[in-house]
């Protein structure tokens, strides 16, 4: 199927984004287009007017310091994921993109955009709200800063008003003591995942004192969970497969897995059941190996 | 303003360059399919699953059926059409792809082209799983991909070969 009829404006100034979005409450910003684009001509969406901003300026940079690094709107997947700077100070980056789509659609899609259009099987949104980044907000009414936490309300629906176009996601960078791990199971790599799992885990003083869980393609959002009460008194040795169960296990209290063609609702808890032992003990993994000076 | 009010679009495809008029919901795909004529390009989802219709843009391979063409005014489209050399003389890729049997009914050939091309000027030494990898985006009803892969790594060969 075909688009239907849309107006097209391609702004080169911020004000002039927002103002045609103030303007117009059925325009859309157009970004990469790798999902918009499959909506308008499936026709899921009618916009009246796509305002693209692929020509505003001071977009397309990533910004890397020691707090973290910050990813400008028109920044595409495949230039994040190539940005060694961005891989060393929050390696989880590097971790999630490589599993998001295929070469051709990362190389036009943006993260930012990704983050936006909210979808609970996407990995960023994910990696957002278990790392605790935010993403800068501007419309015609000011500036406003949206925490990752609070950034996926429901399916495909994010917290940003008609107006307001998204200028920047900023990923806080792994603090010391910490260690990240991600998986996924897809049918194929690069396909929406099954079910997919972010860690992080921090260790001080030999035990472990922050843990937490994101998860995609689980629920309706993705949904972060902490699992420091099960891991809590952790022993300095190897993580121990009962404190591992018991994560998994109050992870799952939190979950409630949708089943769907790919997947039933069994398959899907077991597993997030999986991933989550072999995240957790690769983000512990990491920490230790980081807590010894290792700079991986 | 009529949300059909043509857009003037100048693009430079295979070296040449075309202006056209078209509308803001027209693909990239069917810009080049329609308005152009190239027809080398193929269709297959519209949705950016199966990667038949993958050109490369200022040399990154994306898909076309993604990509309005009024998006792209200004940029770079290498279409299937463009990989053979003037005198027809097949890339290495092209030549990987026939003396591996990497097609059968060959709609899907046009985006593998494209992707591989692309895939082959970043890693071009590529290992099984590798070359595996670089193909996984694109979807082929014929082949069982045991020779599409074969054919990549046949192309690598020759590439490196060429260089
Ligand atoms: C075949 C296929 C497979 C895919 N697989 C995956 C996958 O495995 N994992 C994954 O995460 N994603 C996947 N994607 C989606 C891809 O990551 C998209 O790039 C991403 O979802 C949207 O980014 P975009 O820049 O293309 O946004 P667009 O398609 O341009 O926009 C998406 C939505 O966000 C809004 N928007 C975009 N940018 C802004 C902004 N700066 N401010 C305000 N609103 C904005 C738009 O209005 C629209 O509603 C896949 C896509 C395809 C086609
Ligand atoms: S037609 Fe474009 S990906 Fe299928
Ligand atoms: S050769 Fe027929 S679809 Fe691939």
């Amino acid at each position: 199927m075909k688009p239907a009829p849309v107006g097209y404006l391609r702004p080169t100034s911020l004000e002039e984004a927002c103002r045609a979005l103030a303007d117009d409450p059925d325009a859309k910003v157009l970004a990469g287009g790798q999902s918009l684009v499959p909506l308008l001509s499936m026709r899921l969406a009618a916009p009246s007017t796509l305002v693209d901003i692929n020509a505003l300026p001071g977009l397309d940079g990533v910004e890397v310091d020691e707090a973290g690094v910050r990813v400008g709107a028109l920044v595409r997947h495949a230039d994040l994921l190539a940005h060694d700077g961005a891989a060393r100070v929050q390696p989880l980056l590097r971790m999630a993109l490589s599993h998001v789509a295929h070469a051709p659609i990362r190389n036009r899609g943006t993260t930012v955009g990704s983050l936006v259009h909210a979808d609970a099987a996407a990995e960023m949104p994910a990696v957002l709200a278990l790392l605790g980044g935010t993403v800068e907000v501007v419309s015609a009414r000011g500036t406003r800063t949206v925490a990752g936490a609070d950034l996926v309300v429901g399916p495909l629906e994010s917290s940003l008003a008609h107006d307001e176009v998204a200028t920047s996601a900023w990923f806080p960078a792994l603090a010391d003591g910490q260690g990240v791990g991600f998986a996924e199971i897809s049918r194929r790599q690069g396909d929406y995942a099954l079910c997919g799992v972010a860690a992080l885990v921090r260790r001080a003083a030999g035990r472990v004192v922050e843990a937490r869980a994101a998860y995609l393609a689980v629920d309706e959002t993705p949904t972060v969970v902490d699992l420091l009460p099960a891991l809590d008194g952790d022993p300095d040795g190897d993580p121990d497969e009962a404190r591992l169960a018991a994560a998994a296990d109050l992870a799952l209290a939190s979950l409630s897995p949708a089943g769907d063609i790919h997947a039933t609702e069994q398959y899907r808890a077991h597993l997030a059941r999986v991933l989550t032992v072999r995240v957790l003990r690769e983000a512990d993994d990491h920490a230790r190996r980081r807590g010894q000076g290792g700079a991986a | 303003m009529s949300a059909e009010e043509p857009h003037e679009v100048h693009l430079v495809v295979n070296g040449t360059t075309y202006d056209v008029q078209v509308p803001a919901r027209r693909l990239l795909s069917d810009a080049l399919r329609h308005d152009l004529g190239l027809t080398g390009t193929h269709v297959g989802c519209e949705h950016g699953v199966c990667g038949a219709c993958t050109v490369l843009l200022d040399g990154r391979p994306v898909r076309a059926c993604l990509l309005l063409a009024v998006t792209v005014d200004g940029h770079e489209v290498t279409t299937v059409e463009g990989l053979a050399g003037p005198d027809g003389t097949l890339s290495a890729v092209q030549e990987g792809f026939r003396q591996c049997h990497g097609l059968q009914c060959g709609f899907c050939t046009p985006g593998f082209l494209t992707t591989v091309t692309a895939g082959l000027r970043e890693n071009p030494d590529p290992t099984h799983e590798e070359a595996r990898e670089m193909v996984a985006g694109n979807l082929c009803r014929c082949t069982g991909y045991q020779n599409i892969v074969r054919a990549v790594e046949r192309a690598a060969e020759l590439g490196r070969e060429q260089a």
